[in-house]
């Protein structure tokens, strides 16, 4: 261990003994912390980075086991210390930690106050009033405004961003000296996360910590660590200085996940690399490589000898054989990103969906006696959908996407305004009649399919429903199905249980797809999964639009996704469309502030830039109390008098619609 | 604060008003009070007379509101039986049921509670599992048999308490238990999964990563909120207690509500079941309304939604 | 705007086992997997294995039973039963004051106990899931009505309700199963509701209606299918229960009529000469502790095997 490391853990294990045998969560992994450095784990589900991260202090699930030859934290080694060692002279006083959910994560009966106080009193002599004081300071640095009428208040009546920085405040109260970070950012929206993240490295900064960030997201690691260790099966399979590994990454796992994202190679609707097969079965012994079978360049030494460690200097190491299969760098030579999908698709330009002016109201009542009070959920929204297209809908959580998109599917009919469907009007359709028009495809793979019928009969209900064809007929067509959106026809028989997350989300495509519709509603198909398999389906939604004539509304808050996918984008905040154009132009020139602030706020991999701070003032406003004028103006940087009483109306702008008093001159008063 | 107990207030008294009148309407249907009054031979035209004296020829909703008033000003009527004021007849036998399902809620606070808490505290070990077993057999002993084998047993064969009456508190001691024992499954249940959920939460997670451990981690950190489904499922088993001692009066010959209950309805006495019926729908009503005004207190999620 | 592909330490085994099932090729169907962690748990077997020979004695009574237990042989009264001394061979577990055979009165007491079990419990079950049903999935006033109902239930001290209503209809098994079954219906109705509430948001709710589905398709062929797991743990509990409060109301004299040989009848009938022939008393109380024992263990075996996503 070298002088400048805080942390250095050798042969980490993990065990979880199950029903029926022992899962292998993390398989004797090695890492190095630098002082005042922060490094980033990255890993799919299911690779093991948060359990490592638990491992630490030990504060993984009761069932699950622990073992490492050594974990030296600062010269003592945490791997002997007791329960009792751990939590009076480590946990949140040198380590402090931060968890994924802030919604669930702090204690719902006890107030902010107490709760910031007693990490504080809880180890050292400090009087109460001390305590308030650090918890005051805290509250301030992490952005919440007020904060000493904060110390008052319960989680509950924070929201999750403001949650998430009581939380970090929280984990700051000892000043410790690591802190863990472990996707603090996931549940969140995207302006928040970036948010966040630019707090957490000027805290870090200000208070010299050093800091493990667990994500999923390549995105957040490339910006937010100074070094990265790629995790798959239990596994670190590669670490180094994150521009070294995220631009010339060795190992064949790290470069197929980079030729997943979308927008990593910066051009749109081309094929996404797909790592074929899925994470091998953590349950006993993995002979060789555990990427050996998902490997393009897997030899027969990947499936029998364990691969070796290979160091390129200090601190950049990857597991691989390499074997001669395949030699060279780049991916060039593969199909990946070579191949533009869609070269004959055409858009249309006659409107096949068009929304005109629907609002919804909802009025909203607590309890039995409680008052009624009103819910605007949409405010005057237009869009059209043309022929062929992809319409991406973006926007935050809460912002009324899904009242859009239930109301466009005619489940639930709009205050004022309408939908109409080929000229129809759909509140006019019969149910039947609609259903063949427009279909769904759902946001989580695990919730959409019924876990009481099999893939069959799920895919083949709409034929049945609508009395199509013969039980012969239908059984044919829904095996064509499954071939066509690439299921293998063994499922057939098999419970939604049994499936992936790909594979089930590939059985919702089929289920939409199987009445011939004109439109598919996507709403937030691929954000429930892994980004190796969300590649899988884009590919397979980019060719079934082509092979099917299709269009798509593709509702998402994946700004990397937006870009792959849209030929149209439509932005929406509270209710409203903001901003509405073609892609290039809303997502290159953003002519609304928060169209701006969004796309400031996408984190791309771009190793070596900073976190953009996206420059928003405040939280998501709650949709109960939305503010009078403009309903940005509370948040927005260059609001004015008029903004704040009156609100704009949708405008043309170089071909995009844009809802701003000032959105004219908005974009050069932003850039500055 | 003030909105929610009113608001729990009113809801309380809906319920309570709901099944008085229910009941009463189920009575009045169901039986002819004339003709017991009269007597099982009596001529039809006493009968008919009886019927038109104490008005039971008027309509349901009106025989209700006059009985409801008068009950409001603590007149519930006259026993046909007992030929005395129902009022009285509660009263003389309201002691020995309150004591009795005090103690028993007392037995069952004391098994079932430290049961559940070392259950969820060690899943899976020799306390759970005999905690788990100790809950299975106790919901399938028949309450009364229960009884009987303790008399058995104890005042028979080891004769340490009396067989039955309700004079000293010895004569308490077996009953309490028996009721006791009835909520000892239920109360231990819910104590053990709802203290497991709260231990496996993410909160737990966060102080323990914070540093609490041990004793601070289950008094400071878990408890206030394990205790709320504690709490609910008190209040309504000391109201079932009520009901449950029904059966626990007439093994042990105890001259509670309950067996004033049990007797009334053997002659017919439908006066003094209805006021009983009233009275334990009123005493539950209250009971988890005072459950739900302890929760508001406890968790500031109630309270202020 | 929430992903959720990060591995959540609580899922994870939930997570890895789908992983398992998919490399292997296939998994176990639901079915199958259910029926195959039955084969590992004892409670159930237990439970399934005393219930199976008590179902066949209460089934066969007729033939099963050694004598006719309604007859009466007042020379041979107040036998004990063959192990304690003054038993017979003739009366295995000895004859009752009226000198009718103890053991056949036993075995047809089962099938009282199992026909008022079960017959209550159905009762229940339509009552509740229909409520629960419609409560949960139309939900507005409907949904409040319903609660409403359900706490003045709970209210009512039922055992004392149940007793007045058989006193003043009539003691019959018809009478004593109906009410019963009448007054059984809040557990159902919480279970159904709360998970038809839970389905009810989830997307292939949204997907049948997308296809067109009615409400009433769905709430029956969608919602319905997956609430048959929980539902039919609360039968067996509240056959359970159904079973205890007969016996109950049986000791009480406020259910079955005698001569019928219901076991808290003949508790009752015991109890005036407990203290001299104990087992009158014992016998029956300890068939009807098997039985709901055995019922019992079966539910929460059921239970185990069933709901997938447990804690332990």
């Amino acid at each position: 261990m070298s002088t400048a490391s805080i942390l250095d853990i050798q042969d980490l294990s993990v065990d979880i003994p199950t029903d029926s045998s022992t899962l292998h969560a993390v398989r004797g992994i090695s890492l190095e912390l630098n002082r005042g450095e922060t490094l980033g784990i990255v890993g799919e589900s299911g690779s093991g980075k948060s359990m490592t991260a638990l491992a630490l202090m030990n504060l993984l699930p009761p069932a699950a086991r622990r073992q490492a030859s050594c974990i030296d934290f600062d010269g003592s080694d945490l791997t002997h210390a007791t329960e009792r060692e751990l939590a009076s002279k480590i946990r949140g006083q040198r380590i402090g930690m931060i968890f994924q959910e802030p919604m669930t994560s702090l204690n719902p009966v006890y107030s902010i106050g107490r709760q910031l106080k007693e990490t504080m009193t809880l180890h050292r002599k400090v009087s109460d009033s001390e305590a308030e004081k650090r918890a005051i300071y805290l509250l301030e640095r992490v952005g919440l405004p007020d904060p000493a009428s904060r110390l008052k208040q319960y989680p509950h009546e924070l929201s999750g961003g403001q949650r998430q920085r009581v939380m970090i405040a929280m984990a700051l109260m000892n000043e410790p000296e690591l802190l863990i970070a472990d996707e603090p950012t996931t549940a969140l929206d995207v302006t928040i996360q970036a948010q966040i993240l630019h707090l957490l490295r000027d805290l870090q900064r200000e208070f010299g910590m050093s800091m493990i960030l667990i994500t999923h997201d390549l995105g957040v690691v490339s910006r937010a660590a100074d070094n990265i260790a790629v995790m798959y099966a239990g596994d670190i399979v590669e670490t180094g200085k994150t521009a070294e590994v995220l631009e010339n990454p060795r190992h064949p796992y790290t470069k197929e996940l980079l030729e997943c994202v979308p927008g990593y190679r910066g051009k749109s609707q081309q094929r996404l690399g797909a790592i074929p097969g899925i994470v091998p079965a953590m349950t006993g012994e993995i002979s060789g490589c555990a990427f050996a079978s998902r490997c393009p360049r897997a030899a027969d030494v990947c499936t029998t000898t364990n691969p070796p460690t290979k160091k390129l200097h200090e601190g950049r190491y990857f597991v691989c054989h390499e074997p001669e299969t395949e030699q060279g760098e780049g991916t060039a030579e593969r199909p990946v990103g070579s191949e533009r999908i869609g070269k004959n698709h055409s858009r249309g330009a006659e409107a096949i969906l068009a929304v005109e002016h629907v609002s919804c109201t909802f009025s909203v009542r607590r309890g039995l006696f409680g008052k009624r009070k009103p819910l605007q959920a949409l405010d005057d929204v237009s869009l059209t959908l043309n022929k062929g297209e992809v319409l991406a809908l973006v926007g935050e959580s809460g912002c009324g996407k899904t009242t859009l998109t239930r109301t466009i599917m005619g489940l639930q009919a709009p205050s004022t305004g309408s939908v109409s469907l080929n000229g129809q009007r759909i509140g006019n359709l019969p149910p039947m009649e609609r259903a063949r028009m427009i279909q769904p495809i759902f946001q989580d793979p695990y919730s959409s399919l019924n876990p009481r019928k099999t893939i069959g009969e799920i895919i083949a209900k709409p034929l049945v429903v609508h009395g199509i064809g013969s039980s012969h007929e239908q059984h044919k067509r829904v095996r064509d199905m499954m071939e066509l959106v690439g299921l293998p026809s063994r499922v057939f028989n098999s419970y939604p249980d049994q499936l992936s997350g790909g594979q089930r989300q590939r059985a919702a495509i089929g289920r939409a797809l199987i009445l011939n519709p004109e439109v598919v509603i996507c709403d937030e198909p691929t954000s429930a999964l892994d980004v190796s398999v969300q590649a899988q389906i884009l590919n397979l939604l980019l060719d079934l639009r082509d092979e099917l004539d299709l269009t798509y509304l593709f509702v998402t808050h994946n700004l990397s996704v937006v870009q792959h996918m849209a030929d149209r984008v439509a932005v929406m905040y509270l209710g409203e469309i903001v901003e509405c154009g073609e892609r290039d132009q809303v997502m290159s020139s953003p002519k609304h502030p928060y169209t701006h602030a969004l796309m400031d706020s996408a984190l791309s991999i771009s190793p070596g830039e900073s976190v953009p701070d996206p420059g928003l003032s405040g939280d998501f406003p709650n949709p109960m109390n939305r503010p009078g004028g403009c309903p940005f103006h509370p948040r927005c940087p260059i609001a004015e008098q008029q903004c704040r009483e009156e609100a704009p109306g949708p405008e043309l702008i170089d071909n995009t619609l844009v809802q701003c008093w000032k959105a004219k001159t908005a974009g050069s008063q932003l850039k500055s | 604060m003030l909105n929610y107990i009113l608001r729990r207030g009113l809801m309380a008294l809906l319920v309570a008003l709901t099944v008085s009148f229910g009941t009463f309407a189920l009575f009045h249907f169901a039986t002819d009070p004339a003709q017991t009054i009269a007597g099982e031979d009596a001529p039809q035209e006493m009968v008919d007379d009886i019927r038109e004296q104490y008005g039971f020829d008027r309509p349901v909703s009106v025989q209700y509101g006059d009985w409801l008033g008068s009950a409001l000003q603590g007149d519930f009527g006259q026993s046909y039986f007992w030929k005395q004021p129902v009022v009285e007849l509660i009263k003389e036998h309201a002691k020995v049921t309150i004591v009795l399902a005090l103690s028993a809620l007392g037995v069952t606070i004391l098994i079932a509670l430290p049961l559940g808490i070392s259950a969820a505290l060690k899943p899976n070990s020799w306390v759970d599992r005999f905690a788990l077993s100790t809950a299975v057999s106790a919901q399938a002993i028949p309450n009364f048999w229960l009884g009987l084998m303790l008399i058995i047993l104890f005042s028979v064969t080891f004769p340490i308490f009396p067989v039955s009456g309700d004079a000293t508190w010895k004569h308490y001691v077996l009953p309490a238990l028996v009721l006791g024992a009835s909520s000892v499954p239920a109360v231990m249940r819910l104590t053990r999964t709802g203290l497991l959920d709260v231990l496996s939460s993410d909160y737990i997670r966060t102080a323990r990563a914070k540093g609490f451990v041990g004793y601070r981690l289950i008094l400071q950190q878990a408890m206030r909120n394990a205790l709320l489904p504690i709490v609910s499922v008190l209040a309504v088993q000391l109201g079932h207690k009520l009901g449950g001692s029904v059966v626990t009066e007439s093994v042990f010959s105890m001259n509670g509500l309950g067996r004033l209950a049990v007797e009334s309805i053997f002659n017919s006495d439908i006066p003094t079941v209805q006021s009983l019926i009233l009275i334990f729908v009123l005493t539950f009503v209250l009971l988890t309304l005072a459950a739900d005004l302890i929760n508001a207190w406890l968790d500031p999620r109630i309270r202020m939604g | 705007m929430t992903a959720r592909n990060t591995m959540n330490p609580s899922e994870l085994t939930a997570d890895e086992s789908r992983i398992d099932s998919e490399e292997a090729g296939l998994g176990l169907s639901p079915t199958m997997a259910a029926l195959k962690r039955a084969r590992s748990h004892y409670g159930l077997k237990i439970g399934f294995g005393i219930l199976l020979v008590m179902a066949v004695f209460a089934l066969f009574a007729p033939w099963l039973a050694p004598h006719d237990p309604y007859l009466q042989n007042l020379p041979m009264r107040m036998l004990p039963p063959v192990w304690v001394e003054g038993g017979s061979w003739e009366y295995l577990l000895g004859t009752d004051h009226l000198g009718r055979d103890y053991l056949s009165r036993i075995i047809y007491g089962a099938r009282i106990s199992m026909t008022i079990g079960i017959g209550a419990a159905t009762i229940g079950m339509i009552i509740g899931v229909t409520l629960g049903l419609i409560a949960g999935y139309f939900g507005g006033w409907l949904d409040q009505a319903v609660n409403f109902l359900v706490t003045c239930q709970l209210a009512v001290p039922s055992l004392l309700l149940i007793m007045a209503l058989v006193f003043v209809i009539g003691q019959s098994i018809t009478v004593v199963i109906f009410v019963i079954g009448a007054t059984h219906w809040v557990f159902y109705l919480v279970v159904t509701r709360s998970a038809t509430l839970r389905l009810r948001e989830l997307d292939f709710v949204a997907a049948a209606q997308a296809m067109g589905c009615s409400k009433f398709q769905i709430a029956v062929k969608e919602v319905l299918p997956n609430l048959v797991n929980q539902i039919m743990v609360i039968f067996t509990l509240e056959v359970a229960v159904a079973i205890l409060n007969e016996a109950t109301l049986s000791f009480l004299g406020l259910g079955i009529p005698s001569p019928i040989p219901s076991w808290g009848l003949m508790i009752a009938e015991g109890k005036q000469a407990m203290f001299f022939q104990p087992w009158l008393v014992i016998l029956p109380g300890i068939s009807l502790f098997i039985l709901v024992i055995a019922i019992n263990l079966l539910g929460d075996g059921v239970r185990d095997v069933t709901v997938t996503n447990r804690r332990n």
